[in-house]
């Protein structure tokens, strides 16, 4: 796989905060990266970034091996679909899919009202960029919405059209910011796999950028997770869920938030509990007579498909765990055992980096 | 109708009434024959209207051309203060640079300040560059607007960012942006500002009579002026005329673009 777009020790400050510190990430030809962080981690300003929108404080920005640090956006031609969409609210819905091409395919005179009459150069430019905006627009079922404005449309289709506006320019890649944030659930399931698919038909490398963990591990083939400015992991989503190199990682992963047992009462999970944090998630750990744990239930949680369970063990510290199907149910008040799988277990050192323990 | 709304009612005509009873005049002497207009008795309507008034006003008087002139001056203003305008409040809506702030501050003190403070230093400096008496003494003073350049900087400080990053990233120039991006987005605002600029500088009596005496330059107000010495008063009925000539394109202009107007103003300042 060769890099298409590439941070090499980039580092952004704003004023005296580091918003970015010395990241470097690549996004290959073909590939679906997603960038993963809470929000205000710095993942927006990583995407800026990448566009050009913004420029470092230190480091460089490689586009297809070469230098586009001091390269404008339109320079880099990376296409950006942003959060609110960004539709320019004027325009029909063909003159937003064709602006960037308009912008690029003629000069300053040729655009002006008019010219097409006079010069058969520009008469046949505008029937080109009329093709590629239909092509485009049958793609994403747009072909009826050419002359709407973009208030006239609903949110899924305002967002399919700010998908063609990034599409039909070609891009040597494409960003997505948060570009399910904005849908409700039923319409969010079927973007994901119309953003999947469309990155299958056209193959342009997709970088997408998400504070939603279910998104990126459902979307993407890699994923760069980004905390306070510094990217912790990159792997596959597999990876990243079942081997987080951190405990920041292993915590910020999972729709549960991870047990963690401080060295010494980690003991009784597993032997390298005596020096290791170790880490369970909650699905991970169950109810067991025999189970190594006793902790005692404090309250219990009905979500309809599972039950959530908060205990305290013997040491003091807090757990969770998540219950699928018909056990018979702990009381609040009632002590437990819990037990789990060793190949389950996730062992970190003290500081807090991953160290693999024998299952 | 209960009491409250009848004297609310009554208060509100009676205000309209003395505004418009002095336009309501000067249109219905301009109606009257010469030989009714200085009469005893007070006709509020011309018994034999008559547009002779208006035909000496407009072939016997130099009042067309004041209305031209007015066309001229007026209209250049606005266009220097757009181009002038629309691109800076742009850039001081959505570009970091610095002193930007310093410059927003720069604006609104120079809202504070008005034209008669600074008219004698521009009449000096234009005496020196030998400008006066010209359409440019006329035109240049007012070619950046304070007030323009704040109502713009406020409108376009509605616009999203992410639309304006958008514009980038499409390939527009930052001048492009202004111009096709900000400017028809502001368009309520931009129409509002042209109106106060158009009437503020149509009804300007006060920087004309400084900076010109030739009567061929002379706008609609000042050129009444001309009109009223050489006639020195008897000849009333084509002065009230040429007054309705040079109000009627304002009360049009309003006419035709009030709804756009009010709806400017009610925006301005506004998120939608």
């Amino acid at each position: 796989m060769t890099a298409r777009l590439s941070l090499d020790g980039v580092t952004k400050r704003f004023g005296t905060t580091e918003a970015v510190r010395n990241v470097s990430l690549t996004l290959h030809d073909g590939e679906f990266m997603a960038l993963l962080g809470a929000s205000g981690c710095g993942k927006s300003t990583t995407l800026r970034l990448l566009a050009g929108l913004e420029a470092p404080s230190a480091g460089r920005v490689l586009l297809n091996g070469r230098d586009v640090t001091r390269d404008s956006a339109a320079a880099r031609n990376i296409a950006l679909m942003f959060q609110s969409y960004a539709l320019y609210p004027h325009l029909t819905v063909f003159q937003n899919i064709a602006l960037p091409l308009r912008m690029r395919g003629l000069s300053a005179v040729q655009r002006l009202p008019g010219t097409a009459l006079v010069s058969p150069v520009v008469r046949k430019r505008q029937a080109q960029i009329k093709a590629q905006v239909s092509q485009v627009a049958e793609m994403l079922r747009l072909g009826d919405l050419l002359a709407r404005k973009p208030g006239q449309l609903s949110g899924g289709q305002q967002q399919r059209v700010a998908l063609a506006r990034a599409l039909v320019r070609e891009p040597s890649a494409f960003l997505l910011d948060e570009p399910l944030s904005n849908l409700d659930t039923q319409l969010r399931a079927d973007t994901r796999d119309e953003i999947r698919a469309l990155h299958r038909r056209t193959g342009y490398p997709f970088l997408l950028v998400t504070h939603d963990q279910s998104d990126a591990l459902s979307m993407a083939d890699r994923i760069a997770v980004m905390i306070a400015g510094e990217i912790v992991q990159v792997g596959s989503p597999k990876e990243i869920f079942h081997r987080p190199q951190s405990i920041a990682v292993a915590e910020f992963i999972g729709h549960h938030r991870i047990n963690l047992l401080p060295p010494g009462p980690a003991g009784r999970l597993h032997p390298a509990g005596t020096r290791l944090w170790i880490g369970i998630r909650p699905e991970d750990l169950r109810l067991s007579p025999e189970g190594a744990l006793a902790a005692t239930v404090e309250s219990r949680a009905f979500h309809g498909e599972e039950t959530i369970l908060k205990l305290r063990d013997d040491a003091g510290t807090a757990l969770r765990i998540v219950l699928r199907g018909g056990e018979t149910l702990p009381n609040p008040g009632d002590t437990v055992r819990l037990a789990a799988n060793p190949a389950a277990l996730h062992g970190f050192g003290a500081d807090g980096r991953r160290e693999d323990i024998p299952a | 109708m209960r009491l409250g709304a009848v004297i609310s009612l009554g208060l509100i005509a009676l205000g309209a009434v003395m505004v418009l009873l002095p336009f309501v005049w000067l249109v219905s002497v301009s109606l009257k024959p010469h030989a009714e207009i200085f009469t005893t008795e007070v006709a509020l309507l011309p018994t034999r209207p008559t547009l002779a008034n208006y035909w000496t006003a407009l072939t016997e008087t130099d009042i067309p051309r004041y209305l031209l002139n007015g066309a001229i001056v007026t209209g250049s203003i606005l266009v220097l203060q757009l181009a002038v305008t629309v691109p800076a409040a742009y850039a001081m809506a959505h570009r970091r640079f610095p002193g930007r702030r310093l410059m927003f501050g720069a604006v609104v003190a120079a809202l504070l300040v008005p034209f008669h403070v600074t008219a004698i230093p521009i009449f000096l400096g234009f005496a020196q560059l030998r400008l006066l008496d010209t359409y440019a003494a006329l035109i240049l003073p007012f070619m950046a607007s304070a007030f323009g350049l704040f109502l713009l900087r406020q409108a376009f400080s509605q616009i999203p960012a992410e639309l304006i990053d958008a514009a980038r990233v499409d390939g527009m120039s930052e001048m492009g942006i202004a111009w096709r991006i900000a400017f028809p987005l502001g368009m309520p605002t931009v129409i509002a500002f042209a109106i106060f600029s158009v009437t503020a500088h149509w009804n300007d009596l006060f920087w004309p009579l400084i900076a010109t005496t030739d009567p061929g330059l002379a706008t609609p107000p000042r050129g009444i002026l001309f009109f009223r010495d050489q006639e020195s008063g008897d000849d009333v009925g084509p002065l009230m005329a040429g007054a309705t000539l040079i109000t009627v394109p304002l009360i049009l202009g309003f006419l035709l673009a009030q709804k756009r107007f009010t709806q400017g103003l009610a925006n301005t300042g506004l998120k939608k």
